[in-house]
């Protein structure tokens, strides 16, 4: 079942710049060109893509913030632009950056808020937040002022309160952001917990691939508005023509190796680095090498994922 | 649709109170700070009252109004002013959330963004105005001579709830402004606190092109000004139909009507409905 639906969903804005001393001029910007995707119930899907490239305008639309200048959008059944307070009973949302929480006052006493603005019924008020409390480790930080919390313990509180009116969807903008190693770990983990064990469909932003690597089987590549990947991130090699990379040690310093199907694109002493299309085999390759030239050592590095994705965002610039 | 619409209005005030109840909390997290400034606040807007008494030291009059008549009208206005600023004064600050970004974490919640807005940051340090006023209002009324007749009983508590809804409907008109034009506090702050200043004084100190201009144009005349020339039995410099004494309650729903509609148009051009 389709959760979210956006069809040839446009959004401009219009910027004014000055030109001359009294002259503005007035310039649209599309940040939103043309998106169409559905989102399935239960999905978990990352939406990334180069600053600028219309995430937080999805987002924004999305949540109802913003209405969308044409096309049309569906979450969980709602119009979210026409009734943007009764979707907001079936969304949650995080912004990794802007804290919902009330700043001096205890974690509980948010979530206090949260029961009445929401009318969650006590009881399944009190069970969320327990199993809430008990996955995210809070039990201590109730009662602690959120000023006193670190940025870690505050996004935990954060995800908590989003959580609490058991939303369908759940909206995540760049939630590890300036995180440790450690946090981002216990976010992931809750995030994933959330996703499969209570079937909460889960849209995140982010510019940390790990973030998509260990949570989402889909991702969304934006950019200028546009969607220029959608699937699973195995797919994204092939999409962005990635390239593995093998690493030979020969006996002696050469100048470049000359060999079918690979061009070296470093040469280090007698280490050379030789790139081959991603999903072509090393072996032939390996073969070829070994046959001309006496080898000491090799090895084979994948792919980053990051690497494939600046790729991407590049070609998308260019086209 | 009456039915939908109390609803609304009702989900709109308990909105208001559970927001204004976690500022204030909030604000009790630093009790003496918030002593202090109540005290501070009480003072330094007694200090408008200080100037009139300095004035009235050298004259017994002014534009032919006694001093506790001045009280009275010094009190009724910053009663209406400080019930509205406590009530929505917040709303204010609506230019500077537009550029934090925070205003997207009040339409992200499922309460109405304009009762959320008037909570926020609500603080009862701002009760130190309509106290003082309230003060000097009762202070007036112990000193002046009124010839209490039913109509004027009546007026006293109408003139205080309509002068409170039009400062109320003057902030969130002046707020609205700032979805589009994020400086506008200023020129809001010149109608609410410069209008309150003005009606402090009798309508006759000033030029008539300006009090008509608080009779037709932004109706403040009629949060004290118009029913005080009832109460106290003084000529109107405008010479208007005695009607127009007792039309606060009208002017206020006017300026209800014309704050909302200035609100939905500019939390719809923030949203970017239409053009």
């Amino acid at each position: 079942m389709a959760l979210i639906e956006l069809e040839d969903v446009r959004r401009s804005f219009t910027v004014r710049t000055r030109a001359g001393r009294l002259r503005r001029v007035k310039r649209e910007v599309r940040a939103v060109d043309g998106l169409s995707f559905t989102v399935d119930a239960g999905e978990c899907v990352g939406y990334i893509g180069p600053n600028g490239a219309g995430k937080s305008t999805t987002i924004k639309m999305l949540t109802g913030i913003l209405v969308p200048s044409s096309g049309r959008l569906r979450v969980a059944g709602v119009d979210p632009a026409r009734e943007r307070t009764r979707l907001a009973q079936r969304i949650g949302v995080v912004f990794g950056q802007r804290t919902t929480l009330w700043w001096d006052l205890p974690l509980r006493d948010s979530y206090e808020l949260a029961r009445r603005i929401y009318r969650i019924p006590d009881a399944r008020h009190r069970a969320n937040l327990d199993r809430c409390v008990e996955l995210l480790d809070l039990g201590a930080l109730l009662d602690t002022p959120v000023r006193q919390l670190s940025l870690g313990q505050r996004m935990r509180g954060d995800l908590a309160a989003a959580l609490l009116h058991d939303p369908q969807v759940l909206y995540l903008d760049e939630p590890t952001i300036g995180l440790d190693v450690v946090s981002k770990a216990k976010v992931r983990e809750f995030l994933r917990e959330v996703n499969t064990d209570r079937g909460t469909t889960v849209l995140l932003t982010t510019h940390d691939l790990t973030d998509i690597e260990q949570l989402c089987g889909r991702v969304m590549v934006i950019d200028h508005g546009r969607v220029v990947y959608d699937g699973g991130l195995g797919g994204l090699h092939a999409a962005g023509e990635s390239e593995r990379t093998l690493v030979v040690d020969l006996a002696e310093p050469r100048p470049a190796i000359e060999v079918p199907g690979a061009r070296v694109v470093r040469v280090e002493g007698p280490r050379q680095w030789l790139a081959f299309p991603a999903q072509d085999s090393a072996a032939p390759l390996l073969a070829s090498v070994a046959a001309r030239y006496p080898l000491v050592d090799l090895s084979v590095r994948e792919p980053a994922i990051e690497d494939v994705i600046a790729r991407m965002y590049a070609e998308a610039v260019i086209g | 649709m009456a039915e939908t619409l109390t609803a609304r209005a009702a989900w709109s005030v308990r909105s208001w109170w559970l927001v204004a109840a976690m500022w204030t909390r909030s604000i009790m997290a630093y009790r003496i700070s918030f002593t202090l400034m109540l005290l501070a606040n009480i003072a330094t807007n007694s200090l408008d009252f200080v100037v009139l008494l300095l004035m009235f030291r050298h004259t017994d009059t002014l534009g032919g109004w006694t001093l506790p008549e001045l009280a009275f009208l010094y009190g009724t206005s910053g009663l209406a002013l400080g019930l509205a600023n406590l009530l929505v004064g917040s709303i204010d600050a609506l230019g500077q959330r537009i550029r934090a970004g925070t205003l997207d974490i009040v339409l992200i919640r499922p309460a109405p963004a304009l009762a959320q807005l008037c909570a926020e940051r609500f603080s009862l340090r701002r009760l130190g105005r309509p106290l003082q006023a309230g003060a000097l209002l009762a202070w007036s009324l112990s000193r002046l001579d009124v010839h209490w007749t039913p109509d004027r009983l009546l007026l006293m508590p109408m003139m205080v709830c309509a002068g409170t809804v039009i400062f109320a409907c003057v902030f969130i008109g002046g707020a609205s402004v700032q979805f589009w034009w994020d400086e506008a506090k200023e020129l809001q702050n010149s109608f609410t606190y410069g209008g309150a200043t003005m009606l402090q004084y009798p309508p006759t100190v000033f030029a008539r092109e300006l009090v008509a201009g608080t009779v037709f144009g932004l109706p403040l005349a009629f949060v004290n000004w118009l029913p005080a020339l009832r109460i106290l039995d003084k000529p109107d410099p405008l010479g208007l139909p005695a009607a127009f004494q007792y039309a606060s309650p009208l002017a206020a729903a006017l300026c209800v009507l014309a704050a909302a509609a200035a609100w939905r148009a500019g939390l719809r051009a923030y949203r970017g409905t239409g053009s």
